[in-house]
């Protein structure tokens, strides 16, 4: 099959339209502007729609709408529009709406350098919900990543029924790479459960960790969507126990399968005490550091994460089991070093991060690795 | 003529809503229509208006304060045949205004009843974007400040092609909301009514008062001529299926062996307008056919046509972890904008480093091996240096011919640019040769 040149976006575009994307809806910003364009290329000649909101709000709101009448829907910005998701982003986990939302990271706070990268939003993702229940974020190194945790995410978001993010930054988004299609991870394409047999009730799930089988509005039967707290008949409720079944429900869907999709690569090393973890672009000057910490006789470990939230606590138990120092690394001043120093609340955990609109490099790593 | 009302959850608006008299209205019109529950969906907003969803026993869909009309057009992209009816009061209308304003440009098919009733009725009788200078309400004297927005006349000016304005006591208000319901486009029905729990405490408001302020502010009947035009999801319907969809990936064939054992970075340092992200994309897609890998990244002002243009290719046998440049392999300095924007990496060149610099592009010291360029002298203007020193570099590292150069160029750039870049590798080579 050979070989290609694409860029994040393009991969991500692709991602979509192998994952069985309908519908996509997004507003202009750096560095995520070419997932709009890409959209509007590809899907209205193959039958599926692309608006251009007025503002994110809508590109969102028009999302939601579009994946409750039945269509898998996708929106994609930056950080400043991650903002005005926030809002809706708490409704489609409240209420269980689909959607896959790329996040095309910039250098921030603010405004910030629209055209440099940074991973400034991890937690803002996780948390910059009203409720605090969780979400899924999907974090890819590469272009081939791109493609591959697309499709994932699309699956997950329509398996669990909750927002799930894709999250790169400028390097990775609008950097172009030769890819090889023959090495490209292609994984079957999931659609959500469908409500066969019965009277339907639009939130009835099975288990404390159940997830409803879906009905779109605009079908035979008549379907309840709401965004205030409801039983599983979609009415409002202020009965204590319902919602607090609810909102544990809306957190172990998610939170109690996170080992079925916690996507990693780990690259262990025997000897090794010092144990390197990071995510995104990072992780390829990581990869970079650890060839040369290795030729030069410092054994070292290295996890990266391409599951962010929830945290892949399993995994990185296991990767730091021999570690005698973990360094995490990132293009922030310290936000995911939090849940490693969490999960490792017994082992030494330090961190080395910039966010100065540039790539860490690896000679930055490696001097890091030997200051211990 | 069956009722789409909900028998398992009555309304439960306060004594003498106007409200509850706007949703059995709507369910009239629902009837004469002889629609079944399964073909409307009932989109409200946040507030007393966010209760419809609930009375009636259609398809409801309730969300976030303001952005009822942007799950509407959602809804209504995906299943054309719904009715899609949005109910919003003057709350939503004020915090969702963009989303007015699209839909009145957009013309989509979608029928929004505004209930206004002056006031923040849910959250202690607040000022809205309608409330009157004159009006006492619940925030103090900002209301005396500010002038309240004519819904009818904004919608008109915004491209509503069917715009209504009836006060909730008005006869024809059920004839009004069923031709809204018909209309295939935006149709707006501003309702004018009291709010008996905030409003009306302290500005009484007779069926009478409410009708003569209607008459005042100006009936509006439904057609807005001017404004009259095809509906939008007709619109994209035929705009569907159109073109050629991007093809399916197609990998590429290398047709020669570049010659490189360590990675190398190539970075051209030119000026907006020198086709400097297009040159780089034709050494990454020659780097490509020589059986590299490569990548390309680049960086340029947001004013586009001014200001730097820079791009970075890196070369490698290997597949690439970084994609930075830690030391550059080869820098072509074009135009002194890039070089300004860059100085870090005539400060990270080594002796293996290759510096091309145009002859009248001054750079900073560095430890690169530099070769000065008389780009003009060869006849090369701005717009070819970035083009022109991709063959300079071909020639200098070796890495690839400019014949391999020129099939790559022919393989991805459109034939009518052929014969004035191959002009360019010509004129480049023979400056080699001198």
């Amino acid at each position: 099959m050979g070989r290609i040149l694409i860029d994040g976006n393009e991969a991500v575009v692709r991602g979509a339209l192998y994952a069985g994307c309908r519908f996509f809806a997004g507003y202009p910003i750096t560095p995520a502007s070419s997932i709009l364009s890409g959209m509007l290329e590809a899907l209205p000649p193959a039958g599926g729609m692309v608006m251009q909101g007025e503002d994110e709000i809508a590109s969102i709101g028009y999302c939601l709408g579009a994946s409750m009448a039945g269509l898998k829907a996708m929106t994609a910005t930056s950080g400043p529009g991650i903002s005005l998701y926030s809002e809706n982003i708490s409704f489609a986990i409240g209420s269980e709406i689909p959607l896959m939302i790329v996040n095309v990271m910039r250098q921030g706070p603010s405004t910030g350098a629209a055209t440099r990268g940074a991973d400034g939003d991890v937690h803002f993702m996780r948390w910059g919900n009203s409720g605090g229940l969780p979400v899924i974020v999907l974090a890819p190194t590469s272009a081939p990543d791109c493609f591959t945790l697309t499709v994932h995410a699309f699956n997950l978001a329509e398996r669990f029924r909750c927002p799930v993010f894709v999250v790169s930054n400028k390097e990775i988004g609008m950097t172009r790479e030769t890819v090889d299609l023959d090495r490209l991870e292609r994984p079957p394409v999931i659609d959500r459960a469908i409500h066969r047999e019965g009277a339907f009730l639009p939130f009835a799930a099975q288990g404390p960790d159940g997830v409803p089988p879906f009905l779109p509005l605009g079908g035979s039967v008549p379907v309840r969507q709401t965004s205030s707290m409801h039983g599983p008949d979609g009415y409002i409720t202020t009965d204590p126990h319902q919602i607090q079944a609810l909102v544990e429900r809306l957190t172990n869907k998610v939170e109690a399968h996170v080992d079925e999709f916690s996507f990693y690569d780990l690259d262990a090393q025997a000897d090794a005490r010092t144990l390197l973890v990071t995510y995104g672009v990072t992780a390829r000057a990581a990869r970079t550091a650890v060839s040369r910490l290795r030729a030069q006789g410092t054994p070292v470990s290295l996890l990266v994460l391409k599951t962010l939230w929830p945290v892949p606590e399993r995994v990185i138990r296991r990767a730091a089991r021999h570690a005698d120092r973990i360094l995490v690394v990132e293009m922030n001043l310290g936000q995911l070093v939090h849940e490693i120093r969490r999960v490792l609340c017994a082992q030494q955990v330090d961190f080395f991060g910039l966010m100065c609109g540039r790539l860490i490099r690896p000679s930055e790593i490696v001097q890091e690795v030997c200051r211990d | 003529m069956t009722s789409l009302l909900n028998p398992s959850r009555p309304p439960v608006f306060c004594p003498g809503c106007s409200h509850e008299r706007s949703l059995h209205v709507l369910d009239r019109a629902f009837q004469d229509l002889e629609l079944g529950a399964e073909d409307v969906v009932i989109v409200s907003d946040i507030g007393c208006s966010g209760l419809f969803d609930v009375f009636f026993r259609t398809h409801a869909f309730h969300g976030l304060h303001g952005r009822a009309l942007t799950y509407a057009a959602g809804i209504k992209m995906a299943r054309p045949h719904l009715k899609v009816v949005v109910t919003m009061g003057d709350g939503g209308l004020g915090i969702g205004g963009a989303h007015l304003l699209a839909a009145c440009r957009r013309n989509m098919d979608l029928t929004l009843l505004v209930l206004n009733n002056f006031n923040f009725g849910m959250t202690g009788g607040q000022f809205s974007c309608t409330t009157p200078p004159t009006a006492r309400v619940g925030s103090a004297f900002l209301n005396e400040l500010e002038h309240p927005m004519d819904v009818c006349r904004v919608a008109a000016a915004a491209g509503a092609p069917f715009v209504v304005r009836r006060s909730v006591f008005s006869t024809d208000l059920k004839e009004k909301l069923r031709e809204a319901l018909l209309y295939p486009g935006f149709a707006l029905v501003d309702v004018w009514g009291g709010c008996p729990g905030r409003y009306m405490k302290k500005n009484p408001l007779s069926p009478k008062d409410l009708e003569r302020q209607v008459a005042e502010a100006g009936l509006w009947d439904g057609p807005v001529e001017e404004n009259v035009r095809e509906e939008f999801r007709t619109s994209y319907a035929a705009r569907l299926g159109h073109g050629e969809p991007p093809l399916d990936w197609q990998g590429i064939e290398p047709f020669y062996e570049a010659s490189l054992v360590e990675p190398c970075g190539v970075v051209l340092l030119g000026a907006a307008g020198e086709r400097v992200i297009s040159a780089g994309a034709l050494l990454a897609e020659t780097a490509l056919r020589g059986g590299l890998h490569a990548t390309q990244k680049n960086e340029y002002n947001i004013t586009v046509m001014r200001g730097p243009s820079i791009t970075e290719v890196l070369l490698s046998p290997r597949p690439i972890d970084f994609t930075g440049i830690e030391h550059p392999g080869v820098i072509a300095a074009l135009a002194p904008e890039g070089v300004a924007r860059r100085k870090d990496l005539f400060e990270a060149a080594t002796e293996g480093t290759l510096l091309l610099r145009a002859a009248d592009v001054a750079v900073p010291e560095s430890r690169a091996r530099r070769r000065d360029v008389d780009f003009k002298g060869a006849g090369i203007g701005r717009k070819d240096r970035a083009l022109a020193s991709l063959v300079l570099i071909g020639q200098a590292t070796g890495i690839f011919s400019v014949e391999q150069l020129g099939q790559t160029l022919r393989q991805t750039v459109p034939e009518k640019l052929h014969p004035a870049m191959e002009e360019v590798f010509r004129k480049a080579a023979a400056l080699e040769a001198t």
